[in-house]
C-alpha cells in the first residue's frame, strides 16, 4: 500500500543544469507565486472555491499525518473540522475577540480534543478506530444540534459570521484578503508538516504504522507518538475549520454531517495516502468535483466518490500523487538516457 | 412502570432488527475479520426492491421470499466482485472500499429511486389480535419474524452439511481447503447470507423508519453497537447484544438523553465497550504471542 521514502543517489544528478531536488523547490516557488497571483485573476466565486481548496489542503494534511503515516485510521475528522469551526465562531459570537485571534484558539482546543481521542484509542486498532470514528462522525450533527448546547451553537439554525475586512492599507477587498489570510496558514503549515515527517518524529510514526511492536522494541514511545499523532491531526483540521467558517461566513450542524468526514478520507486516497503533495491534489479534487457533478444530479457526487474510492484502491492505491511520481521518475530516467545516448 | 414497560418492549421490538443487523455483522466478521460497514445500505436496497415487487402487485411474502432471494445473490455477487481482489490487503484499503461501496449504494438508491420518503407497509395488520397497548402488532410481528429467521440460521449452520463447511472455511480456511471444501465460495455464501439477513432487517424497519436511502444509517450505528457488547465473533452474544441495545437505546431515549441524543447513545455504547471490554460480553480474548 504505501512505500517508505529512500533518499535517492538520483538527487546528485543534474537536469539541464539542476538537481532534481532544485527542480522540485524551482516548482514549489512557481506554485507559491502562483497561488499569489490567482486572486487577482479570478471572479469572486472562484475565488472562495481557491480559498476553499486552501482550507481543504490543511485539512487532507492533517487526515494524512494520522492514517496515511501513522495508520490510525479516522473516518471522522468532520467532527474535529466542527469542533474548529464551532470555536471559532462561538469566539466570534459571543466575545469581542478579533477574527484572525481565533485561528489558533481553535487549533489549540483541536489539539487537546484529539490527544483526549487518541488517548483511548490508542486501545483501538484497524477495524475497530474506523468504527469508533465512523460512529462519531454520524453522531456529530446530533451532538452540535443538542439543546442544552444551544445557547452557544445556535441549535439547527447555526451561527452567522461576518466577513473579515482587509486590514486597513492593503489594496484588497474582503474575498481577496480572506484567499491570503488562509494562504498564510497554510503555508507555514505544510512547511510545519513536512519537516515533522521527514525527520525523526516522522520516521517514529511511519515505524508505528509499519510494524507497531519492531517501533516499540527501538524505544519509540508508541502511546505517546500515537495521540500526539492525534492531536497534531486535529489541530490542523481544527484550524483549518475555524478558517472554512470564516470563508462560509457560517455554521450549522448539518454542514458537518457524515459527508464531510467522507470527503476528507477521498481526499487522502485520491490525493494519494501517506504523501505530502497529496493533500493539495486531494483538496482541488473535493472541492470541485462535487461541485461537477452536482449538475448531473443529486445522486452523482456520492457515486463518483463511491467509485472514485474503489477504483483507486485497485488501480492507483498511491494516488494522484503517486502518479506524478512515477511520471517524474520516468521522464528523468528517459532525459538521461537520451544524453547517454 | 407502564411507560417503561412500553417502553422496554418497543425496545425489544427494535432489538430484533439490531440483532439481525449485528448477526450479518458478526458472519462477515468471524469468515474474513472485515467490518463490513455497507451492510445498512445493503439492506436498504434490498427493501428497495421488495417496496418495487409491492408496487408491482405481487402479495406480501412473495414479495418477501424474492427480496431475500435478491439479496442472498447480491450478497454473494458483491463478494466475487469487490470484495474478494482486496481480501489480503491492509485494513485501511478494505475500510475504504467498503466506505466506496457503502455511498455507491446509497446513491444508487437515490438515483433509482430518488431520496423522497416513502411508506412502507405492514405485513401485519393494526388491528390483529395480537396487538396490545404495550406493543402494536407490526412490533410483535417484528420480533416473532426476527427470531424465525435467526431460528432458521442457526439450524443451517448446526444441522446442514454446508453449513457445516461454511463454519470450517470460517475457522479454518487451510485445513478445509485440504479436505476439499472450497473456501472462497464459502465465504461468498457467508456474504450471501449476511445480505439476506440484512435485508430482512431492512423490511422490517422500513415501516417505522420510513423508506428513504438513508434509513439504514442509525440502525447500522446500533447494529456495530450491538455487535461489540455482544463481542464480534459471537453470533448468540450478537443477537442478545441487539435485544440489550435496542432496550438501553428506548429507555436512554424516553428518560435520560432525549431523542434527539439516539445517536450519540450509540456512539458512547460503541467506544465504552470497546475500551472497558473489547471483547464484548461473550467474545473470546485473543491474547497475540509476541
Amino acid at each position: 500500500m504505501t512505500t517508505i521514502e529512500t533518499s535517492r543517489p538520483a538527487a546528485a544528478r543534474q537536469y539541464a543544469g539542476l538537481s532534481l531536488r532544485s527542480w522540485r523547490m524551482v516548482g514549489i516557488a512557481a506554485l507559491l507565486a502562483a497561488a499569489c497571483v490567482l486572486p487577482f485573476s479570478l471572479s469572486s466565486y472562484h475565488l472562495f472555491q481557491a480559498t476553499q481548496v486552501l482550507v481543504y489542503a490543511m485539512v487532507l494534511l492533517g487526515l494524512n499525518v494520522l492514517t496515511g503515516f501513522n495508520g490510525q485510521i479516522s473516518l471522522g475528522h468532520g467532527a474535529f473540522y466542527a469542533i474548529g469551526a464551532y470555536t471559532a465562531a462561538i469566539l466570534l459570537d459571543k466575545t469581542g475577540v478579533p477574527y484572525w485571534a481565533t485561528i489558533p484558539v481553535a487549533g489549540l482546543v483541536c489539539l487537546v480534543a484529539g490527544f483526549l481521542f487518541g488517548r483511548p484509542a490508542l486501545r483501538l486498532e484497524g477495524h475497530y478506530l474506523a468504527l469508533a470514528t465512523f460512529a462519531l462522525a454520524v453522531a456529530t450533527p446530533q451532538i452540535l444540534k443538542y439543546k442544552h448546547l444551544e445557547p452557544w451553537t445556535g441549535g439547527v439554525q447555526g451561527i452567522i459570521i461576518s466577513k473579515p475586512d482587509a486590514p486597513a492599507g492593503l489594496p484588497l477587498d474582503g474575498d481577496q484578503w480572506l484567499y491570503f489570510f488562509c494562504l498564510i496558514w497554510t503555508v507555514p503549515l505544510f512547511v510545519v508538516g513536512w519537516n515533522l515527517l521527514r525527520g525523526r518524529t516522522g520516521r517514529a510514526m511511519v515505524a508505528i504504522r509499519d510494524h507497531p511492536m519492531a517501533a516499540a522494541t527501538m524505544g519509540i514511545d508508541t502511546a505517546l507518538y500515537k495521540s500526539l499523532t492525534f492531536g497534531v491531526s486535529a489541530m490542523y483540521t481544527g484550524i483549518a475549520g475555524a478558517l472554512g467558517a470564516l470563508v462560509a461566513q457560517f455554521v450549522s450542524p448539518d454542514s458537518f454531517g457524515f459527508f464531510l468526514s467522507i470527503s476528507f478520507l477521498v481526499g487522502i486516497v485520491v490525493g494519494g495516502i501517506a504523501s505530502i503533495s497529496g493533500a493539495v491534489f486531494g483538496a482541488i479534487f473535493i472541492e470541485f468535483v462535487p461541485n461537477i457533478a452536482d449538475q448531473i444530479s443529486k445522486a452523482a457526487p456520492w457515486a463518483i466518490y463511491g467509485i472514485f474510492l474503489i477504483a483507486f484502491m485497485y488501480l492507483m492505491p498511491m494516488g494522484v500523487a503517486g502518479v506524478v511520481r512515477f511520471a517524474a521518475a520516468r521522464f528523468a530516467r528517459l532525459a538521461s538516457e537520451r544524453r547517454a545516448g | 412502570m407502564q411507560a417503561l414497560m412500553h417502553q422496554v418492549l418497543s425496545g425489544l421490538a427494535n432489538g430484533g432488527i439490531y440483532a439481525s443487523v449485528a448477526l450479518a455483522l458478526v458472519m462477515i466478521y468471524q469468515a474474513t475479520h472485515h467490518v463490513n460497514f455497507a451492510q445498512g445500505e445493503m439492506a436498504m436496497f434490498s427493501t428497495y426492491v421488495c417496496w418495487m415487487l409491492l408496487q408491482a402487485g405481487l402479495p406480501y411474502w412473495i414479495a418477501f421470499i424474492l427480496t431475500l432471494g435478491f439479496a442472498f445473490i447480491a450478497g454473494v455477487a458483491i463478494e466475487r466482485i469487490i470484495v474478494r481482489p482486496v481480501e489480503q490487503a491492509p485494513v485501511l484499503t478494505v475500510v475504504v472500499v467498503f466506505i466506496g461501496l457503502l455511498i455507491i449504494i446509497n446513491s444508487l438508491a437515490g438515483w433509482l429511486f430518488s431520496y423522497t420518503i416513502k411508506a412502507f407497509p405492514s405485513p401485519f395488520p393494526s388491528n390483529a389480535w395480537y396487538g396490545s397497548p404495550f406493543m402494536s402488532p407490526h412490533e410483535v410481528g417484528m420480533i416473532f419474524v426476527t427470531m424465525v429467521v435467526l431460528a432458521l440460521v442457526f439450524a443451517f449452520f448446526r444441522f446442514t452439511p454446508l453449513g457445516l463447511a461454511m463454519r470450517a472455511a470460517a475457522q479454518n480456511p487451510v485445513s478445509s481447503r485440504l479436505v476439499g471444501i472450497r473456501v472462497g465460495w464459502m465465504l461468498a455464501m457467508g456474504w450471501g447470507l449476511a445480505g439476506l439477513i440484512g435485508s430482512v432487517a431492512g423490511m422490517m424497519a422500513a415501516p417505522i423508519v420510513y423508506l428513504d436511502p438513508n434509513m439504514m444509517g442509525g440502525i447500522l450505528l446500533y447494529g456495530f453497537a450491538a455487535a461489540l457488547v455482544g463481542g464480534i465473533d459471537n453470533p448468540w452474544g450478537a443477537v442478545l447484544g441487539g435485544f440489550i441495545v435496542g432496550v438501553l437505546e428506548n429507555v436512554a431515549g424516553a428518560y435520560v438523553v432525549g431523542t434527539e441524543l439516539k445517536l450519540t447513545v450509540a456512539l458512547v455504547i460503541i467506544i465504552g465497550v470497546l475500551l472497558v471490554k473489547p471483547s464484548g460480553l461473550f467474545g473470546r480474548v485473543l491474547v497475540t504471542r509476541v
